[in-house]
């Protein structure tokens, strides 16, 4: 049997719920765990704030405008990501790899004040185990929340990094699009996170 | 890698509308947020509003951006499932409390 032939009779099944790929079902299959990750740190958040006697007012604490400029820039990256992908969708190479450097220079600012305002509160007394505004698990909770979360930024940021440089070797074209497609559902996800930490953390 | 390609449907989605969506939803939060709670504005109306707001901006984010809206609903309880685990959680561990 030729090489051809061999390939095409072990051809592989194609997914139940994502027919054009296993990657994408595989990826979908890591973020659901994911996300069970950051509901559970956000869960035990809510658990430890509602059954605090002296949990400050995160507003008062914590530098809203400056999140909601964070925040905002997520936003962006994400639609950058969405542009990316439709870009290569219709075969415009030099399209994906500008949209994607524009997605990670967003994700790279975003880590850019993110340490930031991490510094600003360390030096006003916030801490992994204290906190001078009231209750110590409020710097403990912030700290591995937003930290677990930047962990997924920076891995982001290097995961595009990867996916574009692919891009401006011309892998990717109007008929093979997967692997953006894959790296799009993480950004997309990490933007989400952030969408609900924002506001169980900072807003509520 | 062009293996086991199904042709996919091509589904035109206005991402500049999703994202004027969720720019003016996250300005709303903020409002809400940061205003003080207090007889004017009860704690319980701050959490419902802002919680109501953050699951819209998700759910336009993982049905658009995600495109969960065009994809198998099986696939959606899974991307569902740990939401809904999350908040069980929390019931079933504050009452030890």
């Amino acid at each position: 049997m030729t090489q051809q032939a061999a390939a095409h009779a072990i051809e592989p099944a194609e997914t139940p719920l994502t027919p054009e790929s296993w990657g994408k079902l595989g990826m979908w299959v890591f973020l659901a765990g994911d996300a069970m990750s950051f509901g559970m740190l956000l869960a035990g958040y809510a658990v430890m704030r509602s059954t605090s006697k002296n949990w400050p007012v995160p507003a008062d604490v914590l530098g809203i405008t400056l999140t909601a400029i964070m925040t905002f820039l997520l936003i962006c990256s994400s639609v950058t990501m969405v542009k990316g992908l439709d870009a290569i969708k219709r075969g415009d190479r030099n399209g994906l790899v500008k949209f994607l450097l524009l997605t990670m220079l967003g994700g790279i600012i975003f880590l850019g004040m993110q340490a930031y305002e991490w510094t600003h509160l360390i030096h006003e007394g916030l801490g992994l185990t204290q906190n001078k505004w009231g209750a110590s698990l409020f710097g403990t909770t912030f700290f591995l929340i937003t930290g677990f979360h930047g962990m997924h930024v920076t891995g982001g940021v290097i995961y595009l990094g990867a996916i574009a440089w692919r891009g401006s070797r011309g892998i990717y074209s109007a008929n093979n699009w997967n692997e953006v497609e894959i790296v799009g559902l993480y950004w997309h996800f990490v933007d989400l996170v952030w969408i609900l930490v924002f506001t169980f953390v900072y807003l509520l | 890698m062009a293996h086991g390609h199904t042709p996919h449907e091509i589904h035109h989605v206005n991402y500049m509308a999703i994202f004027w969506w969720l720019l003016g939803l996250t300005i709303l939060e903020i409002f809400a947020g940061v205003a003080r709670a207090g007889p004017a504005y009860p704690h319980v109306l701050k959490g419902f509003l802002l919680v109501i707001m953050a699951l819209g901006k998700a759910a336009l984010v993982a049905l658009y951006f995600m495109h969960l809206r065009f994809e198998r609903r099986t696939l959606g309880f899974i991307a569902l499932i740990p939401l809904m685990l999350s908040v069980f959680i929390v019931l079933m561990v504050l009452p030890d409390f």
